[in-house]
């Protein structure tokens, strides 16, 4: 039907798109705690050793669990399984709050304890106005 | 109808077509800034930085699908040698490129008041990132690459190869944890924007494909003058 020039092409860019996709499963793969943004809590229990290295840890941060003394804030990380305490100084983003996204980047100083030193607000994929929102809290 | 398709009959509604389609562009896109700014409610959580998403969300779709659509005319122009694909696929690329950039700095502005930070190395931003970069690359082998035929092959190539990406924005934020949100648009459950949200976001989708358009239709019109003054009468 096609000529023979056609069938080569047809041909290369099949191989050219498996290698590249073939490539990039192994290269993703390999790479995947670079890939990932942040570790969950759990996540951060099973890991075989505390390293020394700047690590992100995210979750909900846990209700009633912010604590802020002065100029330091102390919370609570939570993936609804296990928790991880954080603290930090200097300013949080204004979406940062209770029972809401939050990623703490900082040092581990054991699998339960973190010296953030940045701290990001993580907003979640909800959008509706305030009235909507109050609505559907008396329900 | 195979008449249409020669480059006179085209040219004949590619010069006359961006006219009609500008000033829809300004209608359209009054009736998507009036919604977006003034009469769309603010946030619960993010008051009026949730107008950033009017922009930002329809820039990154069109970026994403002018890029897709690139790739199957690319497919078109490397498989088949579909002359007149490249000319479309050529005139295509502008839009999807300052779609790309809109997203990234929209976001950008979007991301310092709610996240806390200009720019994240999250999977899905750094891949619009590397978008961007295959957006440019396409732009620029078309003016590196003079030599007839080859700047064709390396381009359609180019948009080929970067489709991979694609999928990629696309999962990225189901398949890792990211700073960036997951799609609130889904399409098997629950749409998570509120109605009076997703009205403006509606329209400025349609403003923004609009502009794509129009863009498209002065850059491939353009084109076709540099082959009629070539002084060859077919593509």
């Amino acid at each position: 039907m096609y000529g023979k020039k056609v069938k080569l092409r047809i041909l290369f860019i099949t191989l050219l798109f498996s290698s590249i996709i073939l490539f990039l499963y192994f290269f993703l793969k390999s790479f995947e705690e670079n890939v990932v943004y942040f570790l969950s809590p759990s996540e951060i229990k099973v890991l075989p050793e505390v390293s020394t290295k700047k690590i992100r840890v995210g979750g909900m941060v846990k209700d009633q669990s912010i604590n802020i003394n002065s100029e330091i804030i102390n919370f609570i990380i939570t993936d609804f399984k296990n928790e991880i305490n954080v603290t930090f100084s200097g300013s949080v983003p204004n979406l940062f709050s209770e029972g809401k996204g939050v990623v703490a980047e900082g040092y581990l100083k054991d699998r339960n304890y973190l010296r953030a030193t940045k701290i990001l607000a993580k907003h979640d994929e909800n959008y509706m106005p305030p009235e909507v929102k109050e609505a559907l809290g008396e329900k | 109808m195979l008449n249409f398709f020669k480059p006179n009959k085209i040219f004949l509604f590619t010069s006359k077509a961006p006219k009609y389609v500008s000033i829809l562009l300004i209608i359209v896109l009054s009736i998507g800034l009036t919604e977006a700014l003034f009469l769309s409610p603010e946030d619960y959580k993010q008051s009026h930085s949730v107008r950033i998403m009017y922009v930002h969300v329809p820039a990154a779709w069109l970026a994403l699908s002018i890029f897709s659509l690139m790739t199957i005319l690319s497919l078109g122009i490397f498989i088949f040698k579909n002359k007149n694909f490249s000319l479309i696929c050529k005139s295509l690329a502008p839009s999807g490129f300052i779609f790309n950039l809109i997203a990234l700095v929209t976001g950008a502005l979007w991301g310092k008041p709610t996240w806390g930070t200009w720019w994240a190395w999250d999977s899905r931003i750094t891949l619009m990132l590397i978008l961007f970069i295959f957006y440019s690359m396409y732009l620029l082998s078309w003016k590196i690459f003079k030599k007839k035929g080859l700047d064709v092959k390396i381009t359609s190539l180019i948009a080929i190869i970067g489709f991979i990406n694609i999928p990629l924005i696309k999962f990225s934020v189901d398949w890792w944890p990211t700073l960036h949100q997951s799609s609130s648009i889904k399409i098997l459950s629950k749409t998570t924007i509120h109605p009076s949200m997703l009205v403006p976001l509606a329209i400025m989708t349609a403003a923004f494909a609009l502009f794509s358009i129009l863009i498209f239709l002065m850059k491939y019109n353009t084109e076709l003058i540099k082959i009629k003054n070539k002084g060859l009468d077919r593509l």
